[in-house]
This record gives structure tokens, sequence and C-alpha cells, in this order.
């Protein structure tokens, strides 16, 4: 009836404008220009990653060193675990992208099954994510070493190569909990944790490390293998660092040397916001904010996809006759893989 | 009364089987490209250390596959391609001018501060 306004808008009719410019939908253009906006975002914090690591002197981490590892494996494998992310994401978007065709063929039930695929795929690259910020914060075992003696005399190394296990502690000062000569046998992760802790405190000296209770041991552990240091100094070409590398014995000597010397902060333990051992601070916080920033896009997005899966399996789109929110949310889990790919590329290729 | 207001749509136009076949073979293609790509990054990245003199032109090689994988993300699994042009251009234009102005400007500026550094000590 005329002047009566119909109860019912959808988001088509809201245009109003009856002929649409772009020939799409007012909530799919919107879509767009969010999409822009966050596009712009996510371009300023890997151009304010680039303005730090043109601008700085010391020098910058390189992915392949960095990301070297895989669960249950250990190290030695670079980069494979970031591929491996990537190309869950990869498929994910790709079982997305068939969700909104089967979408075009009013094919309910094909929607459906892509859309879990596509959120079995976005929780999948939740773990891996979480896996590797907690490698990240943790570390290797030998952490990051600064070099007391020698002509590298106050340069920071990484260390590569196989920490040796620990075995055990043998009390030989006696503290508030053990007395002389008792024998500390734990799981070498379990004395490795002591050990780390007596490390960052100073309070490994000589070979005697000194635990909670105030008792002071000596430890007793498997030979490292494999040792590498690898120092970096800025080199001419901006973020290009000139390495050398320390091997065997030498660089052995050199770690134990310092981890022996009492001193706190010449190993520094994976990372936190403040300092890490792969490389300058900076380093640790771009990668926190970005990859951070980045996995609560992939978070809200398979929220969002689990919503609208309820939605597709309600009816509610095919009743609409078109399934255009899958499309919709289809268009920002393709823009979680996209801006993915180029993180990949800035943070752990180049 | 009979509904006039609503718009057709091109990308709602529903489609049949045989174009989905299509759609879908298409789409198992870019799935393969992508994936061969970030493979040969990987490889790449593995083999060639940053202080190799090959470097140089391997980081632009990992830039222009970046752009590459991202052309294809956004033109064919986000239909962009697919939509009139002028709303392609509405999103594609404004961005690269931002983004490559910033990109400019910031990384002009790091070069000068990373070389007044270097020259001044910091």
């Amino acid at each position: 009836m005329a002047g009566h306004a119909t109860t019912h808008v959808d988001t088509a009719t809201a245009w109003g404008g009856k002929v649409s410019p772009f020939n799409v939908s007012y909530g799919k253009l919107m879509m767009w220009f969010f999409l822009v906006s966050d596009a712009l975002t996510f371009g300023g914090l890997l151009v304010a990653y680039g303005y730090t690591r043109h601008t700085t002197q010391s020098a910058w981490p390189i992915g392949e060193e960095t990301f070297d590892s895989l669960p249950f494996l250990g190290h030695g494998y670079p980069l494979m675990y970031v591929a491996l992310m990537t190309f869950i994401l990869i498929v994910s978007s790709v079982t997305m992208v068939l969700a909104v065709e089967a979408g075009h063929r009013m094919d309910k039930k094909g929607v459906m099954k892509w859309m879990i695929a596509t959120i079995i795929g976005g929780f999948f690259f939740l773990g891996s994510q979480a896996w590797e910020w907690s490698h990240f914060i943790h570390g290797s075992q030998f952490g990051n070493v600064e070099i007391m003696s020698g002509e590298h005399t106050g340069s920071r190394a990484i260390v590569k190569g196989h920490f040796g296990d620990l075995e055990s502690f043998t009390i030989v000062q006696a503290g508030s909990n053990h007395k002389v000569g008792d024998v500390i046998k734990e799981t070498p992760d379990e004395l490795f944790h002591h050990f780390r802790t007596a490390v960052m405190n100073g309070q490994v000296k000589d070979g005697k490390i000194t635990l909670d209770d105030g008792s002071v041991a000596t430890w007793k552990k498997k030979n490292d293998e494999h040792m590498e240091l690898i120092i970096k100094t800025d080199g001419t070409g901006h973020s290009l660092s000139k390495t050398t590398k320390i091997h065997g014995k030498d660089a052995e000597a050199k770690y134990w040397e310092s981890v022996n010397s009492g001193k706190k902060g010449t190993i520094i333990y994976g990372a936190d916001m403040t300092n890490n051992e792969y490389g300058p601070a900076q380093y640790g916080q771009f990668f926190f904010f970005i990859t951070g920033f980045h996995g609560f896009h992939v978070f809200s997005g398979v929220i969002i996809n689990i919503l609208i899966f309820l939605g597709v399996a309600r009816g509610t789109y095919h009743k609409r006759g078109h399934y255009e929110m899958v499309e919709k949310t289809g268009l920002y889990w393709h823009f979680v893989d996209l801006v993915w790919v180029f993180v990949f590329t800035f943070f752990y290729l180049v | 009364m009979e509904r006039d207001d609503i718009i057709e749509y091109s990308l709602d136009a529903h489609h049949s089987e045989e174009v989905g076949k299509k759609i879908r073979r298409k789409i198992l293609l870019v799935t393969a490209i992508l994936t061969v790509i970030t493979a040969f990054e990987v490889a790449v990245g593995a083999l060639v250390h940053q202080d190799s003199p090959a470097w140089k032109v391997v980081k632009l090689i990992f830039i222009a596959l970046t752009l590459l994988k991202a052309g294809y993300i956004v033109l064919v699994f986000m239909h962009l391609g697919d939509e009139k042009k002028i709303l392609k251009y509405c999103i594609l234009v404004p961005y690269f001018i931002f983004i490559i102005y910033l990109i400019f400007i910031s990384l002009t500026e790091a070069n000068a501060v990373h070389t007044a550094w270097e020259t001044y000590g910091g």
C-alpha cells in the first residue's frame, strides 16, 4: 500500500538508490571498505617494522635461524613450521571459497561441510600459533650469550647445537633443605629449570650453582654437541649484518666461561617484552604485536565463521534465497590469509 | 504489492552445477599455485643465506612472489577480479596510493636515520 513502509528491510533494499554503481549489495561494499582500512592498519604495522629494521644499528635476526624447530623433532628444520602454518591457512581459505561456491548453487549441505572444514583449519592455525609463541617465549636451552674474552668481548652471540642433558646436582655446601653430599636427581627438564633460573639470577659461578634454599651444588651433565656461536655485527648495507661463527671446543669454552661468570644478564633465555635471545628488543616486540594482532584476527574470524555456520545450519540463508552472508565472512577470512602472506614474507623470509 | 526495489546483483546470481565445476577447477588450480610458491620460498629461504651475494636478488624475488600470491587471493578467492571494474579500482587504487607513499616515506626516513647514527654515533 502506498505510504506504508515495508516492515522487512533487508540489506539489498536498504541501499535505497535502486541502481548500484558497483553492482554489489551494501553489506558487501561495506565489508570491502572495512578490509581496506584493516589492510592499511596491517600495512602500517609492517611498514613500522621495516622502518625499525632499516634504522637499527644492531644486526637483525634471520628467520631461518630463529624459527628452525618442529614440535617433537627439535631444531634443524628452518622455516618448516611457519611453512606448515602458511599451508594450513591457505587450505582453510580454499575450503572457505568452496563454501561460497556451494552457496551459489544453494547447496546447503555443501556450505556446511566446507564451513566446518574452514573452522577446523582456523583452530589448527591458532593452535600452531600458540605453540610458536610458547617456543619463542621459552627459547633455546643455550640462550643468547655475551662473550667475555678474546676479540669479540662484549658482543652477543646466538647459540646453536644440542645442549647436553643435566643428570644430577651434588651438594657441596649445605642449605636449609639439603646437606653436603646429597645428590639431587630429577628429570633433565626439571634440573634445567633450576639451572636456567640460577644462571639468570647470576647464581652460577665457577662450576657451582646456588639453589633456591641457599645450598651450593656442582652439576653433572652430558656433553654438548655441535655447538656453534653466531656473532653478528652491523654490516654496511643497513639490515645486512656481518656474521662470524665459532664452532666446537672454542665455542664451548667461550659459552661456559660466560655461564660461569656469575654475572647477571650474560645469558638471555627466550623472549619477553623487554629482551629476547634472538636479536634487538624491538624484534621481539614486533613479533608479539604483529603476529598477535594477526592471531586475534584469526580468532575473531573463527568466531564469526562459527556464528555464520550456525545460521547456515538453521537454514536462515536458505530461506533468504541467497548465501551472501557466507560470501561476506569469506571475504574477511581470505583477508586474514592475505595478511599472513605478507607477515610470512616480511617477518620470516626477508 | 510486488516489490520493485530489490536490485539484481551479478554475484548473487546463482550458478549451475556445470559452472560450479569450472569454478572449482579454477580454485584447485590457484591452491596448487599458492602451495608451490610457498614451498619454493621456504626452500630458497633455507638454502640462500642473508650474507650471500645473491640475497639482494632473492629478496626482490620473495617480494614479487608475495605480490603474486596476494593477487591470486584477492582476485580469485575474494572474487575482486569478477566484480565491476569501478569497484575493483575503488578498492585497489586508494590503497596502493597510500601504502606506496607510506613505504617510500618511511624507508627513506629510516635510511637517513641509519646513516645519521652511523656517522655521528648513536
